[in-house]
């Protein structure tokens, strides 16, 4: 079962280190987006920085939304989505491999684009810190909980809008407490309760998210 | 019963009605909808058995 | 499954048939709708002519007695859909499905009545027409729960496993509720002042409070007759080739 779980999570990465290119994507997109906003709102230092949290996550949440499509599609149009439901294996855990090497390839990148996006939008140097705990806690949450929509929706044929609707208010709390660190932070305030939320979160995700993906994800394929 | 009275609402008369206005229109429309689905349904229904039954 | 006697579980077996329930539906819409009627008349009645004027507010208060109670069935229906969607996929229950998907439209009235009816409260009380409280922000992101799952059910062709899924998104929304509650109100209370309060009334007088109650208890009937209607739909656009619907055309014609 172990093994499974690390041969599923090493072939996805396998799989996506094949297109290195794509692998840059979401990054790229986390990047100009954030580099929207500036040209949008007009460029004062004192509105960019106030925005600074907000923007930065909004973004990032968009990112994430748009590279969850990638999770299971390609296993769905060959085939191999089948297999693995076929498989021996506990589904769930399956499941966690792939959202597992998903959060890799797409979320943990992110993390690169943070020293850029706090330098264009002025967020104080004592964000910093806090900005990448946020980083690194809530994008493997996004990818959990985006799997849900993902496996409820990859047997459709223009399932990306759906997607979008279904995903995004499950996404709320985590861009709640995700920005609001970042923000408390940049003024100096403590912000152990949010991040431990989004800890709470995380774990709970890493427990909860499976099941209902499996399931999800059988029906899909039927 | 002053009717004027009772349509003004202590001045707050278009906010009032217009939430009272805008809650039955949807209320009745959730009820209709489905009424007039199901009757179209039933009459598409019956043409396609009577088509079928030839 | 043995704690339950068995006449109820004969009772739950024979509700479940799509004809008995079809029918079941046919006979109690009436007196549903007579009930729905006294109570809205009566409900109607107190709070927009018998209940005094508020003290700070004047008679836009009234706005309360479709405004809170729709917000309630909002919430209501969610978790109502939500014990569906586990009855309907533990037990495999045909009719749990349709309640479920025919709940949706009915819950979503709700959340749409609840926005609009507060921002109408608020633009004489807080000057605009939106305004980014907990409540409303709350309803708001409710509302995208049930128009999701409306729209997953019509995006996927076949029906039966469109409700499985929609079921699991209902359980998966229905955690949310709390999740989105909680987080929401305390980034309200980190960016709004005490105004919001103002929607809270401390102690609610009686005679206001009455007509409140009877409305609730309307739209819980309303709530009902609704949905019934959509379950009848629901079950005919599923079942439109089985023999009890072949039978009823036949006494239709």
């Amino acid at each position: 079962m172990i093994a499974a779980f690390f041969a599923v999570i090493r072939r996805d990465l396998l799989l996506a280190f094949r297109r290195r290119a794509e692998m840059a994507n979401p990054l790229f997109f986390f990047v100009l987006v954030v580099t929207l906003f500036p040209l949008a709102v007009g460029a004062q230092p004192h509105l960019l920085q106030e925005m600074a949290p907000g923007v930065i996550w909004v973004s990032a949440l968009l990112a994430a939304l748009l590279s969850l499509d990638g999770m299971f599609r390609s296993d769905f149009e060959d085939g191999s989505l089948e297999q693995m439901l076929l498989s021996s294996q506990p589904l769930a855990i399956l499941v966690l491999g792939k959202i597992i090497a998903h959060w890799l390839v797409t979320g943990l990148p992110l993390l690169l684009a943070a020293p850029l996006l706090a330098m264009f939008l002025g967020l104080p140097e004592q964000a910093m810190g806090t900005l990448w705990l946020t980083l690194i806690l809530a994008t493997p949450l996004l990818s959990l909980i985006g799997a849900i929509g993902v496996a409820l929706t990859v047997g459709l044929r223009r399932g990306g809008m759906i997607l979008s609707l279904l995903v995004l208010p499950l996404y709320v709390p985590v861009l709640i407490f995700a920005s609001s660190a970042v923000g408390r932070a940049a003024e100096g305030l403590p912000v152990s309760a949010q991040l431990n939320i989004l800890l709470a979160m995380l774990l709970a995700a890493m427990v909860l998210v499976p099941l209902p993906t499996s399931i999800a994800l059988k029906m899909s394929v039927n | 019963m002053n009717w004027e009275v009772f349509l003004e609402m202590g001045g707050y008369g278009f906010y009032v009605w217009t939430a009272y206005g805008v809650t039955f229109a949807v209320l009745l429309l959730n009820i209709l909808w489905p009424i007039m689905q199901r009757k179209q349904l039933l009459r598409q229904l019956i043409i396609r058995q009577k088509r079928g039954q030839r | 499954m043995s704690v339950i006697p068995a006449s109820i579980g004969r009772f739950f077996h024979r509700t479940a048939s799509p004809p008995y329930f079809y029918a079941l539906a046919d006979k109690l819409i009436p007196w549903l709708t007579a009930i729905l009627l006294v109570l809205l008349v009566c409900g109607l009645y107190g709070g927009l002519y018998l209940a005094p004027s508020d003290y700070q507010q004047g008679d836009s208060y009234r706005i309360i007695y479709i405004h809170v109670p729709a917000a309630w069935m909002s919430l209501f229906v969610y978790v109502l859909m939500a014990v569906m969607a586990g009855i309907a996929l533990v037990w495999r229950m045909k009719l749990a499905e349709v309640m479920l998907i025919a709940s949706a439209p009915v819950g979503a009235g709700f959340t749409f009545i609840a926005l609009v009816t507060g921002s109408l409260w608020g633009k004489p009380m807080w000057g605009t027409w939106w305004v980014w409280d907990a409540r409303l922000t709350f309803e708001l992101i409710l509302l995208f729960q049930y128009l999701g799952v409306v729209s997953l059910y019509s995006a996927i062709e076949d029906k039966r496993s469109a409700a499985k899924e929609v079921a699991i998104l209902a359980l998966v929304g229905v955690v949310n509720v709390p999740i989105i509650h909680y987080s929401v109100e305390w980034w309200s209370t980190l960016h709004q002042g005490p105004t919001v309060t103002k929607l809270d009334k401390p102690s609610i007088h009686v005679t206001m409070l009455i007509p409140l109650l009877l409305m609730a208890l309307a739209f819980k009937f309303y709530y009902l007759i609704a949905v019934l209607q959509n379950a009848k739909l629901e079950l005919l656009k599923r079942e439109s080739s089985s023999q009890w619907v072949k039978n009823l055309l036949e006494k239709k014609a």
